[in-house]
């Protein structure tokens, strides 16, 4: 499709159920669906001659730890044909496993590798699901919310054992997170001010 | 009688000079040809993701210094881009000009640095003495712009952190005039040498078709013959008012790769050269003091401008609740940063899409077949950097 709104239009005709809710901001089409109907949307939008988005770009998890759902698994796609870009999300609960998708497209298979490696999400009929990012042995996983920003584990060079040895993580002093409550906001007051000085003048 | 014979695995790396960093390439061989390669990368994570979350816009910049580390404004770029179109806000032109020069001298800077160690890893070691002379003068560019040759934290929102010091646009411009003669050298050293061509032509072949299904960007899509390059496709910044050809190959092979980084190396020249002429003196950065730091001159006599210096480097700026995807262009590909912002002064998530990682995912694919030799010549026609494959 040669523009976003027409895509939009032609997605929500084609898919009418499987698709939960489509916007169109920042020159790119958000569109959200459920996690069953993840594979049939993909390969609609893959193989249909109207959308052609044959390049997967990146898959990542966004984590709401607070939320039922917690984890935003959001899939970034690319048509090279007709310039567009989508973000096809949908959400699970913490245990749920998700359908792998490297049988449609093989670039999938490292980046969701990153993501159970960073979020501890399984997937179903992945080929290889191991860890990719962390050190082998690691426990954890490094990008949910409730991991704390220093890790578990630290490594030393022992003199004694003559070996690297890992430890529980000690600090002099814990990382600090300043709260930021304050009346300082953004940006909106400037802007009104020039556009009200830019009629005066 | 027959003998049964058992493949033999190798472990190439993680310390191996053509490795080009830290990689550790399981191998599995049948005499000396490789049936399977399995990469096993991270041995440079550092969280870069994660310490982002817990640092403010301004304090998150330096960290796309650390990625791509052979050309480090170009990742800036695309982390500055996605936080002004959530801020909505505009780049003085001059700023605009600033940043797509130095983009274009980071991605002379990468291309250099892979053309002559890819030349090394075959058996040439003449390119890379010659190379690394003119990144040096790139790199006292970066330093007397930003202040630092590697590592430069020198792109913003809304512009860029200073303007330039006086006289950097005529030793540029010189540089300009300099450095095709170089390229000529180089390639007289390597484009026909019968060598470098035994090594490279017909090694690594990517169709067009694999080069989709695996992600592939920048130097390694066009290589195969896909005219796709995000600065002409969508341009961002004052790329639509520039001019410039986009080299691809037609053979997806090594060999194409490295003519296709050779022309791209003559087509930045052609834009910096072009950003010079049509810089004007002007503000780099926007005006917005809620943005931007106000001049020191401001804060010696202003009270406000005082107080909006002292809360931008505490508390730094807030960003509106949105979600965005920028990419840009960089050297090496699509370099694509997704961002979350909730209201506060911290990004809620910030995911890092680095073209080296799912190049090198394709190793397997890339090598399956090919002699033992040639494996580093494949490995540096992928252009990796660990610092970004890692993250």
């Amino acid at each position: 499709m040669k523009n976003l709104i027409d895509l939009e239009k032609k997605i929500n005709s084609e898919l009418t159920t499987k698709i939960n809710k489509t916007d169109i901001k920042h020159n790119q089409i958000y569109v959200e669906v459920d996690k069953e109907d993840l594979i049939d949307v993909l390969l609609f939008v893959k193989t249909n001659k109207d959308t052609k988005f044959r390049q997967l770009i990146d898959i990542t998890v966004v984590d709401y730890p607070e939320e039922v759902q917690r984890f935003k698994i959001v899939y970034l796609l690319l048509s090279h044909e007709f310039n567009q870009r989508m973000i096809l999300s949908y959400f699970i609960n913490e245990n749920e496993v998700i359908s792998s998708i490297t049988s449609i497209f093989p670039s999938a298979n490292w980046m969701e590798r990153e993501v159970f490696d960073m979020y501890g999400v399984n997937f179903k009929d992945h080929p290889d699901l191991r860890r990719i990012l962390t050190d082998y042995g690691f426990e954890g996983h490094p990008l949910r919310k409730d991991f704390p920003l220093t890790g578990h584990i630290e490594s030393r060079y022992s003199e004694e054992q003559k070996k690297v040895i890992n430890e529980p993580v000690k600090l002099e002093q814990n990382y600090r997170n300043f709260d930021y409550e304050s009346p300082w906001e953004g940006t909106k007051y400037i802007k009104e001010l020039t556009k009200t000085d830019d009629k005066k003048n | 009688m027959t003998k049964k014979i058992k493949n033999l695995n190798l472990n190439f790396g993680p310390q191996h000079p053509a490795a080009h960093g830290v990689l550790r390439l399981i191998l599995e061989l049948d005499g000396e040809v490789v049936e399977k390669a399995d990469p096993h990368i991270g041995l440079l994570h550092r969280g870069t993701e994660k310490l982002i979350e817990n640092k403010t816009y301004m304090q998150a910049v330096p960290y796309f210094d650390r990625l791509d580390y052979v050309a480090p404004m170009n990742q800036e770029h695309a982390f500055a881009l996605a936080v002004e179109k959530i801020l909505g806000i505009d780049v003085p032109i001059r700023a605009q000009y600033i940043r797509v020069m130095f983009c274009e001298i980071g991605r002379i800077l990468s291309h250099i640095l892979n053309v002559t160690t890819q030349a090394l890893d075959v058996g040439a070691l003449t390119p890379s003495l010659w190379g690394f002379e003119e990144r040096e003068t790139l790199m006292t560019f970066y330093e007397r712009a930003s202040g630092s040759r590697l590592h430069a934290n020198y792109f913003r929102a809304g512009g860029v952190h200073q303007d330039l010091p006086v006289g950097l646009e005529r030793d540029i411009a010189k540089f300009c005039e300099t450095f095709p003669k170089v390229i000529d050298d180089l390639e007289n050293l390597l484009t026909d040498n019968r060598i470098f061509k035994q090594r490279n032509v017909d090694i690594g072949i990517v169709t067009k078709e694999d080069a989709l299904d695996y992600s592939f960007s920048g130097v390694m899509i066009r290589g195969s013959g896909v005219p796709w390059d995000l600065r002409k496709s969508q341009p961002y910044d004052c790329y639509d008012q520039l001019e410039f050809k986009i080299p691809i190959g037609k053979n997806g092979d090594c060999y194409d790769r490295y003519l296709c980084r050779i022309e791209e190396m003559k087509e930045s020249v052609f834009i910096i050269k072009q950003c010079l002429a049509k810089m004007e003196k002007g503000p780099i950065k926007t005006f917005d003091g809620k943005i931007s730091p106000p001049s020191k001159k401001e804060i010696k006599q202003s009270m406000e401008a005082l107080i909006h210096h002292f809360k931008l480097f505490t508390e730094g700026y807030r960003v509106p609740e949105d979600e965005i995807y920028t990419a840009v262009e960089a050297p090496k590909g699509e370099f694509g940063v997704y961002l979350i912002s909730d209201g506060s002064n911290k990004p809620y998530k910030c995911k890092i899409r680095a073209p080296g990682f799912s190049h090198l995912q394709s190793m397997d694919y890339l090598i399956k077949g090919h002699m033992l030799a040639d494996v580093p010549a494949v490995l540096g026609s992928l252009d990796i950097v660990f610092g970004e494959v890692d993250r």
